[in-house]
């Protein structure tokens, strides 16, 4: 028998986890240790290639990964141990399966022989996770490990991109097996995610954006998940074409709120101009979007003139809510290459100036303009502050989840991809703090800003302790306004002015608050005082908790009505409450 | 179009539903089957029938055929919803093929005596049932074919003295001699 025991690939499944982070270059690991991961974390303290960065509670992990990954365009990676450690993690990845966030997660679980017996922190961990996970593994068997880690790795950041979870019993973790490092047939042969378009869909593609009269860009985040060479395509393309763009809250960055073409973002908050070019376009041109809910607002009045292009790398995303016409299976930069060549080579570029000069017409309507006040900051105005005033900085921006998330994609304007972090699908309350956190492992001297909520931010504001701890500058930006503000706009709008439990009656004093933590806490009460904080804000090179309250009762428009059209939105000046009661169907009065 | 105060646009869609088998090959490992249901009743699709069991143990490939209803556009997410799973090989809709040969297995426990038994008996045979297993006073048959020919069949022995039916769910395959 050949001696094994000077065998370098001879290792427990413990340090075959290790070993494989490090094989795929992973530098961070977000995590929270217990029982059943201990020996994964014995391993990582004797190592110093892998920094694990410690969290408050594991949906912090998962989150904070998941900015990590969206920011750099990598994997994030996050380890947690059985039962609990695995179901808080659920929001986590359900949240990434949502966004296409490519991640990584390694559970513990109770011995193989105590599986299904209720043991002490155990829960069917592959069983909860498996509609919220791109794929996830339980490893019996430690010489399994090492394949199911590499293919874990591929599946997660291949074709669209996902959460995926690996799940490791402790006898595994410290049994003896045989590792290899990454190769091909580590992956499931019925694995093969379609990249190359369809050169004749392509051509059709091109021959219906070069005869039309009144053609749309609409773009997503799959243009993020693409990378960067896909935005600059797409930047190409609309330049090229002098298209109209718009995006989702996905895609913001891919082409620069700064442009000449662009729109604005579409959909339920979007703008005028975006939605309604939508609306009446001839040609539209979806790249990476998959026609959500909170674009498309009525499916069968949906942009109903035009002919539709669709590239996505997901077949199930096409003809999902809407019907196209040219489906195109394949990655965003892939296509965009292809068709961009045929378009130069074969085809001429429509005269769209008619279009062009109704879509002023509908820019000049201003339809994010709002009342200025010199008493009560408003929310609007704080963005439209700390946007001017970190302009030309190097900016990540994340958000919570409500009517501040809301503004910050209205009123902040980004010039590049991946730097806007935002819980699009799931829209997970709490999921801008922990991801500022990955966002600035990831780019230690960038400045990170959480917009967030004063109710959202609650929700893993332990995370500030994180912060502290790895000495991460982030800047948490609250818009207090003392509600759930999108939750009461609702409920003014919908359920007749009753605010069942949408006020927080009792906040907690965010300075004090960031102080216990050993973050700086600030507070800004009117708009002459703002600019001069928002400024000492980014000037501390400290965790910095900035308490900006704002206006209680504003709410967030333009808006399209629930069972309405993209051409039946409710603008700001016309939102008064009887145009509102009456816009929105079931026609309740309000109070 | 007055629809209750809802973030959400309530739509009700009227298309009509068809039915369709689908022949699903996937990588027999841990948990495939709980993907594939899994999909199924969280997507809100239905099955109308489920037959699953490993056909090539070396290669470890299970085939599932599953009958679903749907509109249109729903039987061709459910199918796009199947494919990009992980484990699963190849998705085909034997509806669509048009070339396909449908069948399902039925065990029928029907009990009575005198011309109850006769005529039971007189009908297997009319519809080639086979008796499996017999006492004075039952017989369980077996009988395969398409899903309406056992539907019928088991009709027919309801008045006779049905008990109990155990059936396999369709099974279905291409003719001709390609393979899927």
């Amino acid at each position: 028998m050949k001696d094994k025991s000077h065998d370098p690939n001879q290792m427990t499944g413990a340090a075959m986890i290790v070993r494989a982070l490090i094989d795929h270059g992973v530098q961070h690991l977000f995590g929270y240790p217990g029982g059943a991961v201990l020996p994964i974390y014995d391993e990582i303290f004797q190592q110093s290639e892998v920094e694990h960065i410690l969290v408050r509670h594991e949906q912090g992990a998962g989150h904070a990964a998941e900015g990590y990954a969206r920011s750099t365009g990598k994997p994030g990676v996050v380890l947690v141990t059985s039962g609990p450690g695995a179901t808080n993690m659920v929001t986590a990845l359900t949240d990434a399966l949502m966004d296409s966030i490519p991640l990584v997660c390694i559970t513990g679980q109770v011995p193989t022989h105590l599986i299904g017996n209720d043991a002490f922190q155990e829960c069917d961990t592959v069983g909860i996770t498996r509609p919220c996970t791109k794929h996830n593994w339980l490893v019996r068997n430690v010489n399994d490990l090492a394949k199911v880690l590499h293919e874990a790795f591929y599946v997660a950041t291949s074709g669209r991109p996902g959460p995926v979870v690996v799940d490791v019993p402790k006898d595994v973790q410290f049994a003896v097996g045989t590792y290899h490092p990454p190769r091909k047939s580590d992956v499931h042969i019925s694995y093969a995610p379609r990249v190359k378009g369809d050169a004749s869909q392509i051509r059709k593609a091109v021959a219906l954006l070069a005869s039309a009269k009144r053609p749309v860009i609409y773009s997503g985040g799959g243009v993020i998940n693409s990378g960067p060479e896909a935005s600059k395509l797409l930047r190409d393309l609309v330049e090229f074409t002098g298209f109209p763009i718009t995006s989702t809250l996905m895609g913001l960055g891919a082409y620069p709120a700064s442009g000449k073409n662009w729109l604005g973002m579409l959909g339920m908050h979007g703008t005028y101009e975006a939605n309604m070019t939508m609306h009446d376009c001839d040609v539209m041109l979806c790249v990476g979007a998959r026609f959500d809910d909170r674009i498309t607002g009525r499916t069968d009045a949906f942009s109903p003139g035009s002919k539709k292009i669709h590239i996505d790398i997901d077949p199930s995303s096409i003809n999902k809510n809407i019907r196209v016409d040219v489906p195109i299976i394949g990655d965003c930069a892939n296509v965009l290459g292809d068709l961009l060549q045929v378009f130069k080579a074969e085809a001429k570029r429509p005269d769209i100036k008619a279009w062009w000069q109704q879509i002023a017409q509908w820019r000049a309507r201003n339809s994010l303009s709002y009342r200025k006040n010199n008493d009560i900051i408003l929310p609007q105005y704080a963005i439209q502050r700390l946007f001017d005033l970190t302009r030309g900085k190097d900016t990540y921006i994340t958000t919570e989840v409500g009517q501040h998330q809301m503004w910050a994609a209205q009123f902040y304007g980004f010039e590049e991809p991946h730097r806007w972090m935002t819980s699009g699908g799931l829209g997970t309350m709490g999921y801008g703090l922990p991801a500022a956190v990955g966002v600035q492992v990831a780019h230690p001297d960038s400045l990170v800003i959480d917009i967030a909520g004063d109710a959202s931010v609650q929700m893993t504001i332990q995370e500030m302790s994180t912060a502290v701890q790895y000495e991460l500058p982030i800047k948490i930006f609250i818009l207090n306004n003392q509600y759930m503000g999108m939750v009461r706009q609702w409920q003014q709008l919908l359920h007749g002015n009753r605010l069942s439990h949408s006020y927080t009656e009792a906040l907690p004093d965010f300075v004090k608050l960031a102080e216990a933590y050993g973050c700086v806490g600030l507070q800004v009460l009117k708009p002459a005082d703002l600019d001069g904080a928002i400024k000492e804000m980014i000037a501390i090179k400290r965790p910095v908790l900035f308490d900006c309250r704002v206006a209680a009762l504003e709410n967030c428009f333009p808006m399209i009505p629930s069972g309405k059209a993209h051409n039946e939105m409710l603008l700001p000046e016309e939102a008064t409450d009887d145009a509102t009661a009456t816009a929105f169907a079931g026609g309740k009065a309000l109070v | 179009m007055n629809q209750p105060a809802s973030a959400y646009f309530l739509e009700e869609r009227h298309d009509p539903s068809e039915s369709h088998t689908l022949s699903v090959l996937v990588q027999n490992e841990p948990g495939v089957l709980a993907r594939v249901i899994g999909l199924f009743s969280g997507r809100g699709y239905n099955i109308e029938s489920l037959t699953v069991s490993e056909t090539e143990s070396q290669k470890h490939l299970s085939r599932i055929t599953i009958v679903t209803t749907g509109t249109p556009m729903v039987i061709e997410q459910i199918k796009h919803q199947l494919d990009r799973m992980i484990p699963v090989y190849r998705v085909v809709d034997m509806t669509l093929t048009g070339r396909s040969i449908e069948r399902e297995l039925a065990m029928v426990k029907v009990r009575g005596t005198g011309d109850h038994r006769v005529e039971a008996l007189r009908l297997a045979d009319a519809f080639r049932a086979r008796v499996i297993d017999a006492t004075t006073e039952s017989f369980v048959f077996e009988i395969t074919g398409n899903t309406a020919k056992i539907n019928q069949f088991i009709d027919l022995m309801r008045p006779l003295g049905l008990v109990e039916v155990s059936r396999t769910g369709v099974a279905a395959i291409g003719r001709g001699p390609e393979g899927m």
